[in-house]
């Protein structure tokens, strides 16, 4: 598996060199702020994690860098560049590959459609150039394969497979399709441990191949096994910023179950 | 549906577990299936009932019948796999005829130079149909149906206004007339049966929707739009885009027709083409397409517009009272959403094995 990524990945990618930089970033959606003084920095060969509890900020993070909303406060450099991205596409066309917790995927399509959607091989120029059917085909199948899943057919429709099933695709997509920065929103939320297993084998593989990952989850366990560097949001904020040398996972785990609030709550709880 | 053709693995060594669907669940995958059955019954059911039904030339007059709603159809169909609905598309057909017609006969000029213009026209308001949907997130029935009363009263009160009737005056003695006569509403004989060019234009359009729909990437992103907009959107999809060109192929379209009808009968009704844009759905849902989106094909809904000539037509020649054509029409629609409803069931289910 690690050909593929070896194979798409970006050659110029040189190793810790910052891919993403996000600078006192903020997000509000109208009154509601949804995250607030985020500094966090994607190198290459790195994985970075970002943990936090249910609408801690997560995914609002993720959707500044993919592109599905735009920041309103401090400043985004995607490759030293300030950027501002208004579509989804923009961000694709910088090389930044999401697998979204929602999957992204339309179920009544085709396995093979759904994996080239949006990046479709075309013959001939324009809007109504012909489409590769069969490459595309051959390529889905053959990147799904090499991630342990065989569809029974790929001209299926992506509904019909199972949740673990459509994870996978959704990730061979990304990895295919993701040259520099790939983004995995809670890759692991719904899967068994086997597959858990596979996608984080993968993690490991895309950050050897030299790109930058970003991994949300809130599973410290999955974070540590893969992660160089660890932040922990709540409440949009973020509470932990720290590379993997200066943390350990006992202190992730404590933090991620409430850390002084929770030692707070059990005095609290012991007086009663 | 049994999977009795299905093979499963017999040995677990083997390294794939891929399987070949038997040709019942493959056919049943296909959104056309159940009107083309439909379509064979009708057909059968009027050669038997309708002698007039049985000559060739009377088949020809059921696929122009079929085709002046056909053509919008394959537009209207598109839109509704792109999770949209237009029902204006009935009233912008006669828009579009009258902004030719009248434009010319007033300034005198050359009729092309109204067909290009009342274009133009068409497909502003297509364009003002789908920026409004895509920029209000409020649903197209809505906006398309007050597009709908807006353009039905213009095409009424502007005809009013200008020629002090409720039709256009005759348009058969100005200059360009033979050419988009030609082009718009002619027809040739091939033998015994007289074969209308529409027929022609419409195939046409069928086969490009075809083409459009699963060969290119822009008809991968007309289903995606449709199926699932988010998803289509966060992989990089236009969607907005798509939806806008979808309003302006159904405005195109109607312009098309529009133009038939104008130089099919030289003069025009304002009053026309109320009720059409339901023909349209109808056409496209009887033909398989979702009314949710993201699912359906070009011939579906083709088979859905030959279905509405044979019965809008068997009837007369069967000699039965016209007035049922509607009753008969609303009960086809009732099946066929059953019938897609059941389909797409079967065709989603997940396959074990």
């Amino acid at each position: 598996m690690t050909d593929t990524l070896a194979g798409h990945a970006d050659p110029h990618l040189q190793s810790g060199e910052p891919l993403v930089e996000m600078r006192n970033v903020g997000k509000t959606y109208g009154a509601i702020r949804a995250l607030k003084g985020i500094n966090l920095t994607v190198r290459a060969g790195e994985v970075t994690c970002v943990l936090g509890d249910n609408g801690a900020g997560k995914s609002t993070l993720i959707k500044i860098i993919s592109g599905l909303h735009p920041h309103n406060e401090g400043s985004v450099k995607v490759d030293g560049k300030e950027v501002s991205f208004s579509s989804p596409r923009e961000s694709l066309d910088h090389g930044i590959a999401t697998v979204y917790q929602d999957l992204a995927v339309v179920p009544l399509m085709e396995v093979w459609r759904n994996f080239f959607l949006g990046s479709e091989l075309v013959s001939g120029r324009g809007p109504f150039g012909s489409l590769k059917v069969k490459d595309m085909k051959r390529i889905a199948d053959e990147e799904l394969r090499k991630m342990g899943v065989t569809v029974k057919d790929i001209n299926q429709p992506i509904g019909t497979l199972s949740g673990g099933q459509r994870q996978c695709v959704a990730i061979a997509r990304a990895v295919y399709f993701g040259a520099r920065v790939l983004i995995l929103d809670e890759p692991t939320a719904a899967l068994g441990v086997k597959q858990s297993g596979v996608v984080l084998k993968y993690t490991a593989a895309a950050r050897d191949a030299g790109l930058g990952v970003v991994f949300i989850t809130h599973n410290p366990h999955h974070a540590y096994l893969v992660g160089n560097h660890f932040v922990i949001l709540k409440l949009g904020q973020a509470v932990l910023d720290k590379k993997r040398s200066e943390v350990a996972l006992d202190e992730l785990t404590r933090q991620m179950a409430g850390g002084d609030e929770l030692t707070e709550l059990s005095h609290e709880l012991q007086q009663s | 549906m049994s999977q009795t053709t299905q093979t499963p693995p017999a040995a677990p060594a083997e390294t794939s577990n891929r399987v070949t669907l038997g040709w019942s669940n493959r056919l049943l995958a296909r959104p056309e299936v159940g009107a083309l059955v439909a379509a064979v019954v009708i057909f059968v059911f009027f050669l038997a009932v309708a002698p007039a039904f049985r000559s060739p030339g009377s088949l020809f007059t059921v696929l122009y019948q079929s085709s002046t709603i056909g053509i919008v159809a394959v537009a209207v169909g598109m839109l509704m796999i792109g999770g949209e609905f237009d029902l204006s598309a009935g009233v912008i057909v006669t828009t579009a005829g009258l902004v030719n017609a009248m434009f010319c006969y007033q300034l005198g000029i050359n009729l092309w130079v109204g067909a290009l213009l009342s274009l133009a026209f068409s497909l502003a308001l297509g364009f003002l149909n789908g920026y409004l949907v895509v920029r209000t997130g409020i649903p197209s029935f809505l906006i398309t149906l007050g597009t709908f009363f807006v353009l039905q009263g213009a095409n009424l009160g502007v005809t009013k206004l200008v020629t002090g009737s409720v039709s256009t005056p005759n348009i058969n003695q100005m200059a360009g007339y033979s050419s988009l006569d030609a082009v718009f509403a002619s027809s040739f004989r091939v033998g015994t049966v007289t074969v209308e060019v529409t027929v022609l234009w419409w195939l046409l359009f069928v086969v490009l929707s075809a083409w459009i729909l699963q060969r290119t990437k822009v008809g991968n992103w007309i289903y995606a739009s449709g199926g699932n907009a988010d998803s289509a959107r966060a992989v990089g999809v236009p969607v907005r885009k798509v939806k806008i060109g979808l309003f302006m192929t159904v405005a195109f379209l109607g312009w098309f027709v529009g133009m038939h009808t104008l130089y099919k009968f030289d003069t025009l009704q304002a009053g026309n083409g109320i009720g059409n844009e339901f023909l349209y759905i109808i056409a496209a849902v009887v033909g398989g397409t979702l009314l949710t989106g993201g699912f359906g094909n070009a011939l579906g809904v083709a088979i859905g517009a030959f279905i509405f000539g044979m019965t809008s037509l068997g009837i007369v020649y069967a000699g039965w009272d016209p007035n049922w054509f509607r009753a008969f029409l609303g009960v086809m629609l009732l099946l066929a959403v059953m019938v897609n409803l059941y389909v797409k069931k079967l065709s989603t289910a997940r396959k074990v094995g």
